[in-house]
């Protein structure tokens, strides 16, 4: 059984290292989603705008850690 | 008929991604075999790979029961994550931040592990079979989630993925069996800031198709999103070095 917790825990690594990276991410997906309409053609460049500056401040973060 | 446009960046990803994925396994299986003997360390990783085969024989069709538009949220934002937390390791590596993944300091660790644990009888290894299995299974879950999230965006690109994948298997297989040593001159941290780079865009575009974000210019979006990702991330290894070398002088 412990190789099944492993994967578990393996599985979880892949997609979580840092939380906040990972919450801030998914609340930047949640708002671009609901603003969507109203932001039209400028969705998609806010879409990546928003999780290139969360990407940006987790790894500053760390580094300035 | 899906064309090379559509079918390259899946099959590249999924060859970069499971590369990385492949020598760190090898890196082990090497590691077992060489100490505790072949025969049961190549069964286990053999059996580790029929069982992820199996998977992905039922995952695979069972994604195409998924609506699109779901599965490219919910695939697009595992992808997302995925990517960017490759992406942010791979920048804290570069800049110095992290320590790089060493291959050899791993093999040399599991040989030692593999020595201590001893008692190796004439029957069946039951140390070298689990050893190779668990590696193999925990790598190669990775490698099927990656086959699985970059084939997420459209029907077809299972196939040109699952080719880059074992590609990336016969190779790094090929270099285990020909060097018996572990493939620490693959610059693992390079493959992992180009795969984070690719797979963060891919998962911006998929999330995005399935938020209902009109992307400009369509699938070339993708282009774009992969060259920002890249170039932001060059950007930040520098300065992620210089807010490193502060907090070092800032604490002495």
């Amino acid at each position: 059984m412990g190789w099944i917790v492993g994967i578990a825990k393996e599985i979880w690594g892949l997609f979580v290292d840092d939380i906040g990276l990972a919450i801030a991410s998914l609340i930047w997906v949640a708002i671009v989603w609901v603003g969507a309409r109203w932001l039209g053609q400028a969705a998609g460049p806010a879409l990546f705008a928003g999780l290139a500056t969360i990407l940006l401040t987790s790894a500053f973060r760390r580094a300035g850690q | 008929m899906i064309d090379f446009a559509h079918a390259g960046p899946p099959a590249l990803a999924a060859f970069l991604a499971s590369t990385v994925e492949f020598v760190e396994a090898a890196t082990i299986v090497l590691a077992v075999g060489g100490v505790r003997g072949w025969r049961d360390t190549l069964f286990g990783a053999a059996a580790a790979v029929g069982v992820l085969a199996l998977l992905t024989a039922i995952l695979g069709p069972a994604l195409a029961l998924i609506p699109l538009q779901v599965a490219q949220i919910v695939v697009g934002i595992l992808l997302l994550l995925f990517g960017l937390r490759w992406l942010r390791k791979a920048i804290l590596r570069a800049a110095g931040v992290l320590a790089l993944h060493d291959e050899a300091a791993a093999y040399a660790k599991e040989r030692e592990l593999m020595l201590e644990l001893g008692g190796r009888g004439a029957g069946f290894d039951a140390i070298a079979f689990g050893a190779a299995f668990q590696i193999c299974m925990l790598e190669g879950t990775e490698v099927v989630f990656i086959v699985i999230a970059v084939s997420a965006g459209g029907a077809g690109l299972m196939l040109p993925a699952s080719i880059g994948a074992l590609a990336a298997f016969v190779l790094v297989t090929a270099a285990g069996f020909i060097l018996h040593a572990p493939m620490s001159r693959v610059p693992e941290n390079t493959l992992k800031f180009i795969v984070g780079v690719i797979l963060s865009g891919f998962g911006a575009f998929w999330v995005g198709e399935g938020i209902g974000v009109a992307w400009p210019g369509q699938d070339l979006s993708i282009v774009a999103l992969v060259a920002g990702f890249g170039l932001l991330s060059l950007a930040a290894v520098p300065i992620s070095r210089m807010r490193a070398r502060r907090a070092v002088e800032a604490r002495a």
